[in-house]
């Protein structure tokens, strides 16, 4: 029987703990056995693929959704996505969702008193290309506040769905904005000990990038589990 | 020079404005031959409401699917956000085995995503079907205690054989067996 060969193990403290206390609600949702080591088989070097009927016009600019545009600082977010040997992963699907200019998901839960944008959704989606680049418009996320503990306010950010080569790959994350004064304060961004891998999820300032007269832009670069000497290619002996 | 993972954060309370698109209860699937009911619960054994699980699974002949069709989705995959108590369904085919490696087969089984507000990393499971004569030669169930292992296998709820029900239990009595990845 081939032996159970995982993933390259993450290097410590660049991943969350599954329960961590601060932030209140992963206590009573997070395991308390054991994770078991999987197989790597087809089941976990597989996975799916999408293509481009998942997408339609529009879905890579969130700005451009409803008849007005929608208030805010318009912002362009863009950057590659890679697997830890750097190179490309291409037609990964990623999902994005955020809050509005005024910190507003529109969302039957969040009943934050601010108000919600007629013009914006705040949900896009895109495939990366073939050197696994991605971009959209949207406008800037505010910060809004959660009820973690008295006074929790979030960060501004948006969220990431992004699919690689394999379920092994799959990735949900939060892209944050650089100088923003809440993230020492917000539990979920400082769920990761390694400060380094933290602040990897602070996007760019990209003066190059921005729209002269029109936009501010930010990069924001997302590496995918999964390598060439790794399960997700070939079965190991 | 190897890269580091980017890290994970929670898909939080409002993932439907973006993963929505993608939610169903019928898994795209070249047969509709059995119905999964479930729930799942935390460690308080209360429902958790805002969830959503990503099913990952081969056709019956065993081959997982490697491209999309004309919707962009590819066969074998779906997304299923549960409701308001917790609870989530998908009607799908009954996967094939896939081999464990060049020596065994795996029995049939769903992979399974599961991600929630208050998971900063999301979770990795399996379904596996009842009564299949090769759950007995799979390799990852058998390395797993009789207890351990009973949480992965769904149960029969009538006698056609065509209605299951498998709960996704987070913590505590009847822990849910989750995968590291």
């Amino acid at each position: 029987m081939t032996e159970l060969s995982p993933v390259n193990p993450a290097p410590p403290g660049t991943q969350p703990d599954f329960n961590y206390p601060p932030y209140v609600s992963s206590v009573a949702r997070s395991p308390r056995m054991p994770l078991v080591m999987l197989p790597n088989t087809i089941s976990e070097r597989s996975g799916p693929v999408f293509g481009p009927g998942v997408i339609v016009p529009k879905d890579d600019d969130l700005t451009a959704q409803h008849p007005g545009e929608p208030i805010g600082e318009r912002i362009l977010v863009h950057g590659r996505v890679l697997d830890e040997d750097g190179r490309p992963v291409r037609g990964a699907l990623v999902e994005v969702w955020q809050a509005n200019a005024a910190g507003r998901y529109r969302h039957r839960v969040d009943q934050h008193h601010a108000p919600l944008d007629p013009n914006f959704t705040g949900c896009g989606r895109m495939l990366t290309d073939e050197d696994g680049y991605y971009r959209f418009k949207t406008i800037k996320p505010g910060a809004y506040p959660w009820g973690n503990h008295y006074n929790a306010w979030r960060p501004a950010h948006i969220h990431f769905s992004l699919f690689g080569s394999g379920i092994l790959s799959r990735l949900v994350t939060q892209m944050y904005f650089p100088g923003d004064p809440l993230q020492p304060y917000d539990p979920i961004f400082n769920s990761i000990a390694d400060e380094k891998a933290r602040n990897r999820l602070i996007s760019h300032f990209d003066l190059e990038t921005t729209t002269p007269g029109y936009a501010l832009a930010y990069s924001f670069d997302i590496v995918l589990r999964g390598s060439e000497d790794t399960p997700f290619e070939a079965p190991k002996k | 020079m190897r890269l580091v993972p980017t890290a994970s954060q929670t898909v939080g309370p409002y993932f439907f404005i973006g993963m929505g698109h993608l939610c169903t209860r019928s898994a795209p699937a070249p047969a509709k031959e059995v119905t999964v009911h479930g729930q799942v619960l935390d460690a308080n054994r209360a429902p958790v409401p805002d969830a959503v699980l990503e099913l990952w699974f081969a056709d019956p002949s065993g081959q997982y699917a490697s491209r999309a069709d004309a919707s962009g989705r590819p066969c074998g995959f779906a997304r299923i956000a549960t409701d308001a108590e917790g609870r989530f369904s998908f009607t799908t085919c009954m996967p094939g085995p896939v081999p464990f490696d060049c020596e065994c087969m795996q029995a049939p089984h769903i992979g399974v995503l599961f991600f929630a507000r208050g998971l900063l990393r999301h979770l990795l499971t399996r379904m596996y079907f009842p009564g299949e004569r090769t759950n007995a030669a799979d390799p990852l169930l058998q390395s797993l205690s009789e207890d351990r292992r009973a949480t992965l296998v769904a149960r029969n709820t009538s006698a056609s054989g065509k209605n299951l029900e498998w709960n996704i239990v987070l913590q505590g009595e009847n822990e849910t067996v989750f995968f590291a990845w």
